[in-house]
């Protein structure tokens, strides 16, 4: 799509959208969000800028292919699981810092996990948008 | 004890990575250090055994199944170990030399390994589903071991065939062996012998005989399932020689040995082993005269002698179980020295056809010398091992509780086709003159013709001085079977009966061997008939595959869906309407509200546009519509997580499709009219069904036990407050990890398909 209008739109639109995404992650554990919803609204980001300025441009922006991505959210996902084992206690016992950080709230497992599922949730959605758009091509 | 058997498996591992020094020449004899090692190990423990000693070892595996490592070394499994670790031994110096160079030479040797490891596992077993597991891997490593030569389709479509006929039997075997182990409630042998009398009782000790026979038949080749054996010859000949003659083979019987006390002693357990041994001995015994390969000859030489030992288990008598395992014991010994030779012969004259092969004693005398005594230690020559054993053979037959006469008469006519068989195989090669076209043959490395040498020597020895292996080997033997069987082997017992049938058969049975010229019979039709409906029923099974995937997996979605939905609303309203009246009650159904009102509106409206729309895109952003709608549902019953989930989705959904319908063809209007009454229908009918399931759910009381359990300790536990985040990422974290799995899977499945489309469309 040519429209200009649309073009710097988007690129004031990018940051704030994964901003609001990374927002959405972390207050997932205490009102409405969390690491699916946030890896979906990044993921939007993402597609909004491949529609502007063309599919690859968008994957320059990213630090990895999107399907990289994936087992990199799989991996935190997962040892946030297995951390645990560490202390003798059973996979995936929810451990928590004991004070709680002023904005983003307490610190635990759990949250890496929701971190993990938010990077993992991107790459999958990437991969499959992206995937089909370069056929198109 | 567990690391003597395991060490075949470890060491096929190690040859993965260095299995390249095997390869050369000077350190192939190094693999004959595993079984000859585990020989010695066991020979180690023939004092203790022949005491009457048991040796268990017992390390757990799967104990809240009941699968354990349990072994057990006793005289039968004690056998069965030297045979298979000794003859190994030959087996695999023997392969050292007859294999010199071929290129999958550490393959050969790790699949070997494989198998000795599999085949002690099942003798040593006294864990019946242990047992069952090492049958099986016996199956999977005969599987390769017989499509060694993967290059001819011949030997691929024969080891496919072994492992379906001994696989099939080994699922039979399973439900056998699982069904006697839930009755006597022990895994167990040892065990199961206590309880022996309930199982026999028991209303399924019919069942339960019927299905470990299909094992031991299969594995053991009795008619009819004996048509893989001879297929299987088109494996290299060590393999034959290891596999189907001394060891593999016998695992059915060893089965039927080892169960004898747990299962055996009944009328139905003599009367289809008697008979089925005994179609398979004189029917094996028969053919094999008429055949002019010698590695057939031997086959079904192998598959007569399989149905000795079945018929003698079934007979089942103290002679019976004395003569069993002197009879495994002067088998394995002549046959694998046969086999051998073969093998030689073969490598050095290129040909396996009796009626091509004479002379041969001129250029290899060892061989020569082999062949005889192992020919004749076949046909039951006096001071060779087998004439004690065919000795036994009669003795049990006369002495049997029913139809003596019959079953010594067919006794009498196997042994007397298998001398003629042995002399075919041992003797007709080596005897008469050698034709110009094999005088350039000569003696091979003494790898090759030590062995067979060795095998056939021993067959003497053992013949002249029974009481070698009789006291300290056969004797615990057979009491693992019975106890208290004295079972002393003399050489001579005096003039007999025995004696007079032994005198017939070896008499009758070189006559036959001079009068007869090898030629096939005219009957053949009866040798291929098991094989045939083999066939017929697997050329059967494809059709019916390709016919169900044509008609069932025809390639369009809306079929799939179609047949998918039918079948839901069938099994739905089966069930509504079973579960007794059908109350609608609209008391509990919560105001409406006008929002909803005109959501549902729209929702409707955009239902409409896209049914009728003739744009695939329109049609496209209709569905989105409404799965707006369907978000703001969900919004007004205060699901805010689910409703943003729900519209991202949607709006990454539109996209996705709208990329992908620019690739397809302006919009084609398929359905007819027909079809989409058809499809309406169909539609219509479930989401009636799904309604009245709603609110008949709404009439059942609703048990909010669960919800408040999460809303009160979602805080307290898991320290958040929205409960359904901690609900997905907390309490139930495990589904949502294999979700995110699936999510993987998913992504990685349309990344690799696409852009393997894109790579072929490059080619092009």
């Amino acid at each position: 799509m040519k429209s200009i209008i649309l073009k710097t739109a988007t690129e004031y639109l990018l940051p704030i959208l994964l901003l609001f995404s990374i927002f959405i992650l972390l207050r997932g554990h205490y009102y409405p969000g969390g690491g699916f919803v946030g890896g979906l609204i990044a993921s939007i980001a993402f597609v909004l800028h491949s529609f502007t300025h063309g599919v690859n441009n968008t994957l320059k922006l990213l630090p990895v292919h999107p399907s990289g991505l994936i087992p990199f959210g799989l991996a935190i996902s997962a040892a946030s699981m297995f951390l645990p084992l560490l202390s003798g206690k059973p996979v995936m016992t929810g451990l928590w810092v004991e004070q709680p950080i002023p904005v983003i709230g307490s610190i635990g497992t759990a949250l890496f996990f929701d971190i993990g599922v938010y990077f993992l949730v991107i790459g999958v959605v990437l991969t499959i948008l992206f995937s089909i758009f370069q056929y198109s091509d | 004890m567990l690391f003597a058997v395991l060490a075949g498996f470890f060491v096929s591992i190690f040859i993965i990575p260095f299995g390249k020094y095997l390869k050369k020449t000077k350190y192939t004899p190094l693999a004959t250090l595993l079984p000859l090692s585990l020989f010695i190990y066991f020979a180690a423990h023939i004092p203790a055994i022949s005491n009457g000693n048991v040796f268990g070892s017992h390390y757990a595996w799967v104990p809240s199944i009941g699968i354990n490592f349990d072994f057990q070394l006793d005289g039968l499994s004690l056998l069965f170990s030297l045979l298979i670790t000794g003859i190994g031994t030959l087996v695999f110096l023997y392969a050292a030399g007859y294999m010199k160079g071929h290129p999958y030479l550490d393959r050969f040797f790790a699949y070997l390994s494989m198998f000795m490891a599999a085949m002690l596992g099942v003798v040593l077993s006294d864990n019946i589903l242990l047992l069952f597991i090492f049958w099986e891997l016996t199956s999977i490593s005969s599987f390769f071991l017989i499509g060694f030569n993967n290059e001819s389709a011949e030997s691929r479509r024969s080891s496919l065939i072994a492992l379906v006929i001994t696989g099939g039997g080994g699922f039979l075997l399973m439900v056998g062996l699982v069904l006697a182990g839930y009755i006597t409630g022990t895994y167990s042998i040892q065990e199961m012998i206590h309880s022996n009398e309930a199982l026999k009782q028991h209303t399924l000790y019919g069942l339960i005989l019927l299905l470990v026979f299909a094992g031991a038949f299969t594995k053991s080749a009795q008619f009819p399932f004996h048509f893989w054996l001879p297929g299987a010859m088109k494996a290299p000949t060590p393999v034959s020689a290891y596999l189907h003659s001394a060891t593999m083979v016998k695992a059915g019987v060893y089965l039927l040995a080892r169960l004898f006390p747990v299962l055996g002693g009944t009328e139905l357990w003599t009367i289809p082993l008697v008979i089925a041994g005994g179609i398979t001995m004189l029917y094996g015994a028969f053919y094999s005269i008429f055949r002019t390969d010698l590695k057939e000859i031997l086959a079904y030489s192998t598959i007569s002698a399989l149905g000795i030992l079945v018929f003698l288990a079934g007979i089942g008598t103290k002679e019976a179980l004395i003569a069993l395992p002197v009879f495994v014991l002067v088998h394995a010994l002549y046959k694998a020295a046969l086999f051998l030779i073969t093998g030689v012969i073969d490598h050095e004259t290129g040909t396996r056809n009796i009626s091509l092969l004479s002379g041969l004693r001129k250029v290899m005398m060892p061989l020569a010398i082999a062949g005889t005594l192992a020919a004749f230690s076949s046909a039951g020559i006096p001071l060779t091992f087998g004439f004690i054993g065919k000795d036994l053979v009669y003795e049990a037959t006369l002495h049997a509780d029913n139809l003596p006469y019959i079953l010594t008469a067919v006794a009498l006519f196997t042994n007397i086709f298998l001398v003629a068989a042995g002399f075919l195989a041992g003797i007709k090669p080596f005897s008469g003159q050698l034709p110009d076209s094999l005088s350039s043959v000569h003696l091979p490395h003494g790898f090759m013709w030590v062995p067979p040498l060795l095998l056939s020597v021993s067959g003497v020895i053992f013949g002249c001085f029974p009481a070698l292996p009789g006291a300290s080997i056969l004797q615990p033997a057979t009491q693992s079977m019975i106890a208290g069987a004295d079972s002393t082997l003399k050489i001579w017992h005096g003039f007999n009966t025995v004696l007079l049938l032994s005198a017939v058969t070896i008499v009758c049975g070189t006559l036959l061997y001079f009068i007869k010229k090898p030629v096939r019979p005219a009957g053949s039709i009866g040798l291929a008939l098991p094989e045939r409906v083999f066939t017929l029923s697997a050329r059967l099974l494809q059709h019916l595959s390709t016919w169900y995937t044509n008609t069932l997996h025809n390639g369009f979605l809306r079929s799939y869906l179609l047949r998918i939905i039918v079948f839901s609303v069938l099994l739905l309203a089966y069930r509504v309407i079973n579960s007794g009246p059908i109350e609608i009650s609209l008391a509990k159904i919560s105001t409406i509200s006008i929002y909803e009102i005109v959501v549902a509106g729209i929702l409707i409206a955009a239902i409409y546009m896209t049914v009728t729309s003739s744009s695939r895109l329109t049609a496209v952003v209709g569905t989105s519509v409404i799965g707006y709608c369907i978000c703001l549902m969900f919004v007004f019953y205060s699901a805010p997580d689910l409703a943003m989930t729900q519209f991202t989705i949607d709006t990454l959904t539109l996209v996705l499709f709208v990329f992908v319908l620019f690739r397809l063809p302006p919009f084609l209007n398929f359905a007819n009219n027909k079809v989409r009454i058809r499809d309406g229908i169909v539609a219509a009918s479930f989401g009636i069904l799904i309604a009245l399931v709603a609110l008949q759910a709404m009439q059942q009381p609703i048990d909010t036990e669960i919800s408040k359990f999460y809303a009160e300790n979602a805080y307290k536990l898991a320290h958040g407050k929205n409960v359904v985040n901690v609900i997905l990422v907390d309490f139930r974290g495990f589904d949502t990890m294999f979700e995110i799995v699936v999510l993987s899977v998913a992504a990685l499945g349309v990344f690799s398909l696409i852009n393997l489309r894109l790579k072929s469309s490059e080619k092009e």
